[in-house]
């Protein structure tokens, strides 16, 4: 078992303070979810972990099985098997989604070590089937021109690729229609298991009825306020935001 | 001659005097008087003309003060020590410092087609109508007429390709022109004259077999008859110390087609210039390049298209990635004649900036005397996107690696133009191999 630790975790772009102090751990074989309003610090948290340049980590730690990450480059982080599921996956123009994968996992072997390409594609194509892209898709430059659906998919792709030892899934279902997000949510669920710690970022319920989490986090003004197990997600979903904002004021 | 000696200001001649000149001539004693009186007068033409200057348009931002033709030896001898590398597989003719050694083109079974692959000297006396008419026989428009005579004036051997009428190869025909040997000044040419709706590719390799500094002084003439497809593909990978020129005519006549396509890896400085002449109806020139430069390497680029009848079709694009201290130059010109009438023409030339310290210039220019024509051109530079870098890190890719994937993908808009699969890749290849220094 693997764990993914956020420890009092602060972190600013520029000058502002986005999160403000959050502490979470993730194990493997564990699903949790973060809820909470638009401009809460959601997304912040996850491109903070990966690494984004963007993003200063002014205080706290990230630590993967004791060991802080904070000291390696993005590429480092993603071999130490963390993976970030992009809101907004960038367009690659001209590079291939097969020569990106391939580069992805050339890059995780040892150095001088080649590349089985025979195992690669065989890989690759039984990880398509199971996500029911077309073969043809490789071909394609990365994310170029692909719908809110095909993006999302090729992320999940990436993931199935890489097999990250914690996803962090970044409003995953933001574009998706139900037909979409239920392939995306088929993929992130074959994945799940033993072997994966994942922390889905969401603003609605509706992903978690397709990927049930084992935890629920609402997140406020860059803090967790509240967790709970998936009925959390449920009393969010009835009552809104406005609930938990009147429970903190009555604590405050 | 030793560096102490060197006048205050620089010969005009440099290492190619009277003397070089007439040793060259001995050793072409048996060439017919037409050719040798043709090299006489190019020989007269060099020794006249000034070197370019900072005031001359053609020249501008080009470094003035690197260009020299001292400490050549015009005419070179050595051994051939290391492996010649052949990315392209095996080529119809190797010269090495201006010399056929090689020849292996009645061993592709092109002769029973009638097509002819041979050497200049040969055409010389074979086929001398032809080399007559077609021989560095376009103007020297782009600023290097002074080098342009000194090739023509100093050219030992090349590269004669002919295809017949309706003749269609499949396979690209490769001549690779190798210099080796400090000071040695080579003088490569390729001449293609593809007839009446034929189709070909042609691959000039010009490689360095050791790291000396060379003097490559090369020329190209494509003649594109009515309905011909020529394709034309130059990778230039001289030692990162040359000096390079490479002139390129192309004519393309009625219905015809012409794709070039030039990769510049090599040399400390090099100048390109390409003309493409649109001569009748149907008409259509592409012409493409990349450039991969690093170091202080200063690349420039000069190039004409000509529309001389009504519609005809030119489309350039011209790219280049930028490392370290490099520089590219890039001055365009699109001329539409009086009765060019429907000219579509299109020129782009796009920059992609790997580090604070390159430098770019691009003059994308027109000059439209018709007025019924669709004529766009272009400049772009820009430095790699943060948010791409970052997505490719973020998948576990080495920062350098992560370049690399985007040079390529830079790249791609315009390797993805050549038809031929496995040529693609011997490019790509070779690309790689610099991106990878």
């Amino acid at each position: 078992m693997h764990s993914l630790e956020i420890k009092d975790l602060h972190v600013s772009i520029g000058d502002k303070e986005i999160v403000k102090g959050l502490t979470l751990t993730i194990k493997t074989g564990e699903v949790h979810a973060i809820m909470g309003p638009n401009g809460t610090g959601k997304s912040t948290l996850s491109k903070a972990i990966a690494g984004h340049p963007d993003y200063t980590i002014t205080s706290g730690d990230v630590l993967i099985d004791g060991k802080s990450i904070l000291e390696m480059e993005p590429d480092e982080r993603a071999r130490a098997g963390v993976f970030l599921a992009f809101q907004y996956p960038s367009e690659i123009p001209g590079v291939t989604i097969a020569n990106f994968l391939r580069a992805a996992q050339q890059a995780r072997l040892a150095e001088g070590e080649e590349l089985d390409a025979t195992a690669y594609y065989k890989k690759l194509y039984s990880k398509m089937d199971m996500l029911k892209i077309d073969r043809k898709f490789t071909s394609r430059a990365v994310n170029e021109g692909f719908s809110g659906g095909e993006k999302k998919r090729c992320e999940i792709l990436q993931m199935a690729m890489l097999e990250p030892i914690f996803s962090l899934m970044d409003e995953t279902d933001s574009g998706l229609d139900i037909d979409a997000l239920r392939i995306v949510a088929d993929g992130v669920n074959a994945q799940r298991g033993e072997k994966l710690g994942v922390l889905l970022i969401t603003h609605y319920q509706r992903l978690l009825d397709y990927i049930v989490p084992d935890y629920v986090h609402v997140m406020w003004d860059g803090r967790i306020v509240k967790s709970g197990d998936k009925s959390l997600a449920l009393d969010l979903e009835a009552r809104g935001y406005d609930w938990v904002k009147q429970e903190l004021a009555a604590k405050a | 001659m030793s560096s102490s000696t060197l006048p205050a200001t620089k010969s005009i001649i440099g290492a190619f005097t009277a003397e070089a000149f007439a040793e060259h001539l001995a050793t072409h004693k048996s060439a017919p008087a037409w050719w040798l009186d043709r090299k006489r007068v190019a020989y007269a033409k060099f020794a006249a003309l000034p070197m370019p200057s900072r005031t001359d348009e053609s020249w501008r931002f080009s470094n003035i003060g690197t260009l020299t033709l001292d400490g050549f030896a015009p005419t070179p001898v050595s051994d051939l020590k290391s492996e010649i590398p052949k990315p392209f597989g095996l080529p119809a003719l190797t010269f090495f410092n201006n010399l056929l050694i090689s020849d292996r083109s009645a061993k592709a079974g092109l002769t029973a087609k009638g097509v002819i692959v041979t050497t200049l000297a040969e055409a010389t006396t074979q086929h001398a109508d032809l080399l007559k008419a077609h021989f560095m026989a376009q103007p020297q428009k782009l600023g290097s007429e002074k080098f342009a005579s000194l090739h023509t004036a100093f050219v030992a051997d090349g590269a004669f390709i002919y295809i017949p009428k309706g003749i269609e190869l499949a396979e690209p025909i490769i001549i690779t022109h190798v210099a080796t040997g400090a000071g040695t000044a080579v003088f490569p040419h390729t001449l293609v004259i593809a007839e009446e709706n034929s189709k070909v590719t042609v691959v000039d390799h010009f490689v360095s077999a050791d790291a000396s500094a060379h003097f490559a002084c090369g020329a190209n003439d494509l003649y594109a008859a009515h309905g011909a497809q020529l394709t034309y593909v130059a990778a230039q990978a001289w030692s990162k110390d040359t000096l390079s020129f490479q002139f390129n005519s192309t004519v393309v006549r009625r219905d015809a087609r012409v794709q070039s396509l030039n990769i510049h890896l090599g040399a400390r400085q090099a100048r390109h210039e390409s003309l493409s002449q649109l001569q009748a109806p149907g008409a259509f020139s592409e012409m493409l390049a990349l450039t991969v430069a690093t170091g202080t390497q200063e690349f420039d680029q000069r190039t004409l298209q000509i529309h001389q009848a009504a519609n005809t079709k030119s489309d350039l694009l011209y790219k280049n990635a930028l490392n370290d201290s490099s520089k590219t130059n890039f001055s365009g010109l699109i001329i539409v004649d009086p009765d060019a009438q429907k000219t579509d023409a299109y020129q782009s030339n796009r920059n992609l900036m790997l580090s604070e310290d390159a430098e770019v210039n691009s003059l994308p220019g027109l000059e439209i005397q018709a007025n019924d024509v669709r004529c766009t051109h272009g400049s772009t530079t820009s430095r790699v996107d943060p948010e791409q870098l970052y997505y490719l890190q973020s998948r576990g890719i080495h920062p350098k690696t992560a370049h690399q994937l985007l040079v390529f993908g830079f790249f791609e808009e315009v390797l993805n133009r050549l038809e031929n699969e496995p040529l693609h890749d011997a490019l790509r290849g070779l690309i790689q191999s610099k991106l990878g220094q």
